[in-house]
């Protein structure tokens, strides 16, 4: 077989990029088709059902669920304040003296009365819900009620990992090399607002101190376990993340542990510093996964928005893979062929592999441990 | 064209994490098991279509059919637009059925509810499990949560659908209505999309289905079903079941990225037309399998099949064959790695590992695979240290399945004078590893991994057979793809299963007991079917590895050493058969009840190498 399907991620100086911007439930769109918006700009509204009250009447009152009615002050829909009598007995004997009452404790509206359990459910206001466009961009999909999509021109690049939802800001690198780990010195009041750039590793310290110093977004090579299990206060079982909230967000490009950022990733960053930037650390590695992404708009004129579809990444001979696992993780290679028979590796796993120059030595890599980079 | 047989299918396994194929032909008047392919599964972005793995995958079985029979004719999928596997076979090209699993898009989910945690809710719990779902969180009248947290609960957890037991039949109605009415007031939307309703199997008391019609019948798709606990000492789970892989296949599969196409692939030419064939959710039909196993050659049997993200346990114990499935949501080798290391612990991973290793290291290590989850280890290390965290994935998984496969709870027992001093409750395991008769291993890390020996090791150390038990592995991951299988043809299913799929590893032996290190542990003669003869008195603490080829019996006259049982009871000479394998039979006098691990560091290590080494586990420049 002379290629074969590789999953890699995107790093690319330009792409027409589609953001869908959903609710997560129907509600009011406040954007038109064509509009022009910032990342910071509202798009869509709603609000979410509050939150329910259950109580039990007839057990309140001691009466048998099929009495409720005789007691009960309100209506399933109606509208409720705090404090209102929702259910009252007749008092001692019948007349009316020493009455039991039961108040409603919230504001908001009545959802349902059983006569079969006694209970009367009761809903809090309903919580609003607003959505941003997160990049700037062009509405090119009004979706009625749940959302649009907005595109736009960039410079884009997918991490492999993140912590922490969505943020913007100027995109400012602290170190001189991708294999340099991003000291805690090195990250000053000038950052404050930014998105700053380190290199093979962003330890703890330095995660603090630009949470002190007011960054918004860190992007680094690699991190490590450790510290985001101190950072977090416990230690990620499965890749679900981007709903922290520690004030900061962090994108990994690379991997847990120091590891070089690709050269590729920190110069296309470094290109664009002091420009403004989307970024986010949402992560899910299951079910329709999420990567975290940077995203850097670029000036664009509508006819440049000529969207394509993602292709389908394909290793060849001639192409540069990144090796994403030992040995040689975070090498940058080239492949030679890709011959079909398996091959025994040193574990004695019996794999389909590739042969690439890497450092101008020829490897055997099994094909699961590339990814390709696209060119 | 007519046709009196099936001569070449396709079966595919969409996992979370790749896409399996194989190629299953009628050749020489049998059916067999030829070729395999696998590719990435493409249910995300930049794809998110399930078709074009499973084509990448069939490509692959193209190309090595073609290499196979050195034909390059060979072809099953079309050249033309998207191409799609062709049906039914035309001489080279083309086959005559496509079947299929699926566990991609993170399964089927469910959220279950009970009125009683451990009666109803357990036994809708079991329903769900036994259909394939990973059950999100068992709901109950009584599991002492408040009525608000409830419905907070049910509020956030967004499941593909419901599953409501609650109440024998024609027993009071109130507080299945209730768990209704919080389920109503909760408004639960369904994990994909939003534009139907949620499905709500109700499987309770039927005198309160009108209620339960009149509660929640405008808000959710609801469908009622026949009641899981008629009575309290029966479980009828079959209906709900049947149910749910229904709802699975027209609700929540039509959801999944690509699915809608992939359902028109699964076909058949079966009585000279084209049939569709439903997907079945992946453990369905590995379950299906099991049973068959058991019931076929009446045995205990314990099956694993530990993937990426999740570990699925499946046993069939005492003479009525009773047959439970749990899932360990969060123990898998990839997607989940991360989460043995938080649930085991480091020390217990490295209790397994033969070498210094810096922690952070290998922390590091775990972390990389899970965010990087098709990776595979290329160096012998990270291959020791991934099966030793298989041990632990494994040894926790199975944990979780011997406390919930218990006999039902809330039945009235009548005792006599001397089943009063017997321990046994109603809801005690019955799990049982001294009667357990066959263990089978399944999933990439022991399917695939470089020695059988150690597949032996894992299964062994993981699980801690006692006695006399058979160890075996479905060879290159197959039993759920012969599980669908066996829907449209037992013959072909059945055949390649002992043909190719189960490969006998051999059998293990394990005194129950512990006694002084250096002391006979057992004293075993076994008369090979070579004519020769083993005989040795082994101390505690040791391991044997005796060969015996596959598909032979040895005759073993087993002694245990004083105060243990080998499967004859204390102290009790055990005359038995053991069966041969491609690893052999393994002799384990480390010790059961407890199994205990020299806490000292240089011990430990020493031991293990002991035991690699017997075991032929590892190549030797590892373990000198």
């Amino acid at each position: 077989m002379s290629q074969a399907y590789s999953a890699g991620l995107a790093v690319t100086d330009s792409i027409v990029l589609k953001k869908e911007r959903i609710l997560p439930l129907k509600g009011k769109v406040l954007v038109n088709k064509g509009d022009k918006v910032k990342s910071d700009d509202l798009v869509a509204e709603t609000s979410l059902p509050g939150n329910i009250l259950p109580m039990n009447v007839a057990n309140k009152l001691g009466i048998t669920p099929a009495q409720v009615n005789q007691f009960i002050k309100i209506k399933a829909g109606e509208q409720i304040k705090k404090g209102q009598i929702i259910a009252e007995d007749n008092g001692f004997l019948g007349l009316g003296f020493f009455k039991s009452s039961i108040k409603s404790p919230i504001e908001g509206e009545v959802e349902s009365v059983s006569t079969l359990t006694g209970q009367v459910m009761l809903r809090e206001p309903r919580i609003p819900v607003q959505i941003k466009a997160f990049i700037d961009g062009i509405v090119v999909e009004v979706k009625p009620e749940e959302g649009v999509v907005i595109e736009n021109k960039s410079a884009y690049i997918q991490g492999i990992f993140g912590i922490c939802g969505e943020t913007n800001g100027l995109i400012k690198i602290l170190v001189k090399d991708p294999s340099e780990t991003l000291k805690p010195e090195l990250i000053t009041a000038e950052c404050k607002d930014k998105l700053i750039v380190g290199g093979s590793l962003t330890p703890i310290e330095s995660i603090l101190k630009a949470k002190e110093m007011g960054v918004r977004g860190i992007i680094t090579g690699g991190i490590d376990d450790q510290d985001i299990k101190k950072l977090l206060g416990y230690d990620i079982g499965v890749a679900i993340t981007g709903h922290e909230n520690l004030g900061i967000t962090v994108l990994v490009t690379e991997g847990f542990g120091p590891i070089k950022m690709a050269e590729k990733t920190f110069n296309l960053l470094k290109s664009f510093e002091g420009k403004q930037a989307s970024m986010h650390g949402k992560t899910q590695i299951r079910a329709g996964v999420i990567r975290p992404e940077v995203i850097i708009p670029l000036d664009f004129e509508q006819k440049d928005l000529a969207y394509q579809k993602p292709k389908l990444p394909i290793l060849e001979p001639g192409q540069l893979v990144r090796i994403i696992r030992q040995p040689g993780f975070g090498e940058i290679g080239k492949i030679t062929a890709l011959p079909e028979a398996l091959k025994n590796v040193e574990s004695e796993t019996n794999v389909r592999i590739l042969e690439a120059e890497v450092n101008g030595q020829k490897l055997v890599i099994p094909r699961a441990n590339v990814e390709l980079i696209e060119q | 064209m007519s046709k009196d047989r099936l001569t070449r299918i396709i079966a595919t396994d969409c996992g979370s994490t790749t896409t399996k194929a194989i190629l299953i032909e009628y050749v020489d008047g049998e059916y067999r098991q030829t070729v395999r392919g696998e590719a990435p599964t493409t249910v995300e972005a930049p794809l998110n279509d399930v078709t074009r793995g499973v084509v990448n995958s069939v490509q692959e079985l193209e190309e090595l059919a073609r290499l196979k029979y050195n034909n390059p004719n060979i072809k099953f999928l079309s050249d033309d637009g998207e191409r799609e596997i062709v049906i039914p076979r035309d001489g080279d090209l083309g086959v005559d059925a496509y079947v299929s699993t699926s566990s991609a898009g993170g399964g089927l989910q469910m959220m279950v509810t009970g009125v009683v945690a451990n009666m109803t809710g357990e036994s809708a719990e079991r329903a769900a499990l036994g259909a394939g779902a990973i059950v999100m969180d068992v709901i109950a009248s009584n599991d002492k949560r408040l009525n608000h947290e409830k419905i907070e609960r049910i509020r956030e957890l967004r499941p593909d659908m419901i599953l409501m037991a609650g109440g024998v039949d024609g027993g009071t109605t109130k507080h299945v209505v209730e768990m209704a009415e919080l389920i109503g007031a909760a408004d639960p939307k369904p994990r994909l999309g939003s534009s139907y309703k949620l499905p709500i199997i109700f499987a309770g008391n039927n005198k309160a289905t009108d209620e339960i019609k009149n509660t929640l019948e405008k808000k959710v798709d609801l469908i009622i079903a026949d009641n899981l606990r008629p009575t309290l000492d029966k479980e009828n789970l079959g209906p709900a079941r049947d149910k749910i892989h229904d709802i699975f296949m027209e609700h929540v599969m039509q959801q999944a990225p690509g699915y809608n196409k992939l359902m028109e692939w699964t076909r058949a030419y079966l009585d000279g037309k084209i049939s569709q064939i439903p997907i079945m959710p992946t453990p369905a039909a590995v379950g299906n399998i099991m049973q068959t196993i058991a019931k076929m050659e009446e045995i205990e049997v314990v099956g694993v099949d530990i993937g990426g993200a999740t570990t699925d346990v499946f046993s069939v114990f005492t003479e009525d064959y009773v047959f439970n499935r749990t899932v360990s949501a969060n123990l898998g080798m990839s997607y989940s790695i991360s989460n043995v290391l938080a649930s085991a612990g480091l020390p217990n991973i490295l209790r397994w590992v033969p070498f210094d290793i810096d922690e952070s290291e290998l922390r590091n290590m775990i972390k990389n695979k899970m965010i990087r989850p098709t990776t595979i280890p290329a160096l012998l290390e990270e291959l020791v240290l991934e099966q030793a965290i298989a041990k632990e994935a494994l040894r926790l998984a199975f944990i979780q399945h011997k406390e919930f496969a218990v006999s039902l709870k809330g039945v009235q027992q009548n005792r006599d004078i001397a089943s009063a001093f017997d321990q046994q409750t109603s809801g005690g395991s019955i799990v049982n590893m001294m009667t357990l008769n066959l263990i089978v291993g399944s999933g990439g890390v022991l399917s695939h991994a470089p020695r059988r020996q150690q597949t032996v090791m894992m299964l062994i150390d993981a699980y801690l057979p006692e006695g006399v038990t058979r160890l075996a592995v479905d060879s290159i991951f197959m039993m759920p793809h012969l599980g669908v299988l066996a829907e449209i043809n037992p013959e072909a299913a059945t055949e390649v299963f002992n043909k190719d799929c189960m490969i006998v590893l051999g059998t293990c032996v394990a005194p129950v007991g512990r006694i002084k290190p250096d002391a006979i542990a057992l004293s075993a003669e076994i008369e090979l079917p070579d004519g020769n003869v083993f005989k040795e008195d082994i101390p505690f603490g040791e391991i044997r590895l005796i060969p015996c080829p596959l598909n032979t019996k040895a005759k073993a006259k087993l002694k245990p050493g004083k105060g243990l049982d080998v499967g004859a009871g204390k102290n009790q000479e055990f005359i038995t058969e053991l069966s041969g394998g491609v690893v052999g039979i393994v002799l384990d006098t480390r010790g059961r009840q407890p199994f205990v691990l020299p806490t000292d560091k240089q011990t430990r290590i020493k031991n293990l190498k002991k035991w690699m080494k017997e075991l032929n586990a590892y190549p030797e420049k590892i373990l000198n």
